[in-house]
């Protein structure tokens, strides 16, 4: 079974049919990335696998749980999917330390010492030992970014989502955050990637979904997608990518 | 030169800088208090110059009912406090419900919160005193006296209520949406993320113009006179009447009046102010 399955989805906002019939599917273990031409409806797709928005049909599971039910247990589907913003959004009034333990403290309840325990390995995990008193305002984009991606792991998820979280970040903090995220991958989790930076896409992504206009165009194998591309519109994304 | 030259131009400099306004130094205090020992002197010498046997002096009268003065000063602060309590949890309650997603709440705490923001205090004072019944029955059976200190106190706390209401309101969405998104993500509730990350954020936003609320409720205590509460401008007031109602007392016990207000309010505004510049290099 997938650990994430996605049928036939629609989204309107209003009047605009953003998602128009989408499916896609994601074992235990793979790396998903999504590319598109700006609008095609990425991050919308991405925020309705953790019922960020909601969907008016299809089906959308995440471990065989239903995210499109009015019944839905929230704080289940929550503590499963972590995702992480092209803004990291984290809380400008708490130290990085205290931003990866809030969720689990406040929410789970859990021990605060234990989750001190895990948060100051999480933060030496993502390369930022020394950080941890530090407030986001003190921080560079990317050291930010790598904040952000240590407190969604801080729940334990088993699937991160990835909205273009480089896209906001100067040429030299992208990679450190892309080695965060490449390291994560290499340790079996679970990734669906909404991303531009088609290196990085190629180097880490099991599979490549290209959507435009509410629809996936096509999708396969990274070195197949991007080197032969079947459909044209595919092709001249691709080649104004490159 | 140029600032002689064109007197009513703005200073830029002054303007973009961090310094503290002009309007809020030091020397103004001292300044008034020499204003306020001069017309002291100046009563002084008047009164000596009249009879050599006559009543005492301005300054001296004065001084001896300073004691009164402070005592009724005491009510004021009291009042402020209490005022100032009220119209917190209130306003903060006001201001939740303005923005809340059912109209039947918004829309009341919305019209609430414009009807004592934009309405004189005096005016709500007196509706109090008139709408609000002396003796409260208690769902305990006892009474409860509203006594006049009391009534004025609740129609002092209505328009800063509704004030402090627009700044939690303001405060609340100035938060960027991605701070919600990001707790809706980590699992929190709304009320947790209220709780947590919304309102926190909201206090640093929200207190230099709540204490400048504060300055202003403490100003306008005095009103309270008017319907016989014993503060320090009524019992300033009593005071001359007993002291014999001469003209030449007014001067100073005003000017004392002003001094004692200035002297507890003006340390607050430098303070809010000194707050809010620390907010501002901060962020
Ligand atoms: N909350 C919303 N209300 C109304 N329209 C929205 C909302 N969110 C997104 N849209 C619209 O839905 C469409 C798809 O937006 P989406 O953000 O999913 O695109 P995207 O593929 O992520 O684009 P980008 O690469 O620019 O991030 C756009 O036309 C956008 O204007
Ligand atoms: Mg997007």
């Amino acid at each position: 079974m997938p650990l994430v399955s996605i049928k036939e989805v629609h989204k309107s906002f209003g009047k605009l049919e953003v998602l128009r019939g989408v499916s896609l599917d994601v074992k235990k273990g793979e790396v998903v990335c999504i590319i598109g031409p700006s609008g095609s409806g990425k991050s919308t797709l991405i925020r309705c696998i953790n019922g960020l928005n909601d969907i008016q049909k299809g089906s959308i599971t995440v471990e065989g749980q239903e995210v499109n039910d009015p019944k839905l247990d929230k704080l289940a589907l929550r503590k499963k999917v972590g995702i992480v913003f092209q803004q990291y959004n984290l809380f400008p009034h708490k130290t990085a330390l205290e931003n990866v333990m809030m969720a689990p403290v406040k929410v789970l309840k859990e021990p605060k010492r234990e989750v001190e325990e895990r948060a100051r390995a999480l933060i030496a995990k993502v390369r930022l030992s020394g950080k941890e008193d530090v407030y986001p305002g003190h921080l560079s984009g990317g050291q930010q970014q790598r904040v952000a991606i240590a407190r969604s792991l801080a729940m334990r998820p088993d699937v991160m989502l990835f909205d273009e979280v480089t896209a906001a970040l100067d040429p030299e903090t992208v990679k450190e955050v892309l080695l965060t995220i490449k390291e994560l991958a290499a340790e079996g989790m679970t990734c669906i990637l909404v991303t531009h930076e088609m290196g990085f896409a190629r180097e880490v992504a099991d599979h490549v979904y290209f959507t435009d206009r509410g629809v996936i165009v096509e999708h396969g194998p990274p070195e197949e997608l991007f080197t032969q591309a079947k459909d044209e519109r595919t092709q001249r994304f691709l080649s104004q990518i490159f | 030169m140029r600032a002689l030259a064109k007197p009513f131009r703005i200073d830029v400099e002054a303007v973009s800088s961090f310094l503290p306004s002009r309007a809020l130094r030091g020397w103004h205090g001292i300044l008034l208090l020499a204003l306020f020992l001069a017309s002291l002197a100046i009563a002084t010498a008047h009164a000596q110059s009249g009879a050599a046997a006559g009543p005492p002096s301005p300054l001296a009268t004065l001084v001896e009912w300073i004691p009164f003065i402070l005592r009724g000063f005491l009510l004021n602060l009291g009042m402020s406090f209490l005022a100032m309590a009220i119209a917190t949890v209130l306003g903060i309650g006001l201001g939740l419900l303005q923005l809340s997603r059912s109209r039947f709440l918004s829309l009341p705490a919305w019209l609430v919160t414009h009807l004592f923001r934009n309405s004189p205090w005096l005016v709500i004072l007196f509706v109090v005193m008139l709408l609000v019944p002396f003796e409260l029955q208690l769902p305990g059976g006892g009474t409860f006296i509203m006594s006049d200190w009391l009534k004025a106190t609740f129609a002092f706390s209505l328009p800063v209520m509704a004030n402090v209401s627009e700044i939690v309101r303001g405060a609340i969405v100035s938060i960027p949406k991605g701070q919600w998104e990001s707790a809706e993500s980590l699992a929190f509730t709304h009320g947790q993320t209220l709780r947590w990350i919304i309102l926190p954020q909201c206090v640093k936003r929200a207190i230099p113009p709540w204490m400048n609320w504060y300055a202003l409720l403490t100003m306008a205590t005095p009103m309270a006179s008017i319907l016989g509460v014993r503060e320090a401008v009524g019992n300033g007031q009593a005071a001359m009447e007993a002291a014999g109602a001469r003209p030449e007392l007014l001067v100073p016990f005003y000017l004392f009046l002003l001094l004692l207000f200035f002297a507890y309010i003006y340390p607050i505004s430098i303070w809010t102010r000194m707050i809010e510049r620390k907010y501002a290099v901060d962020s």
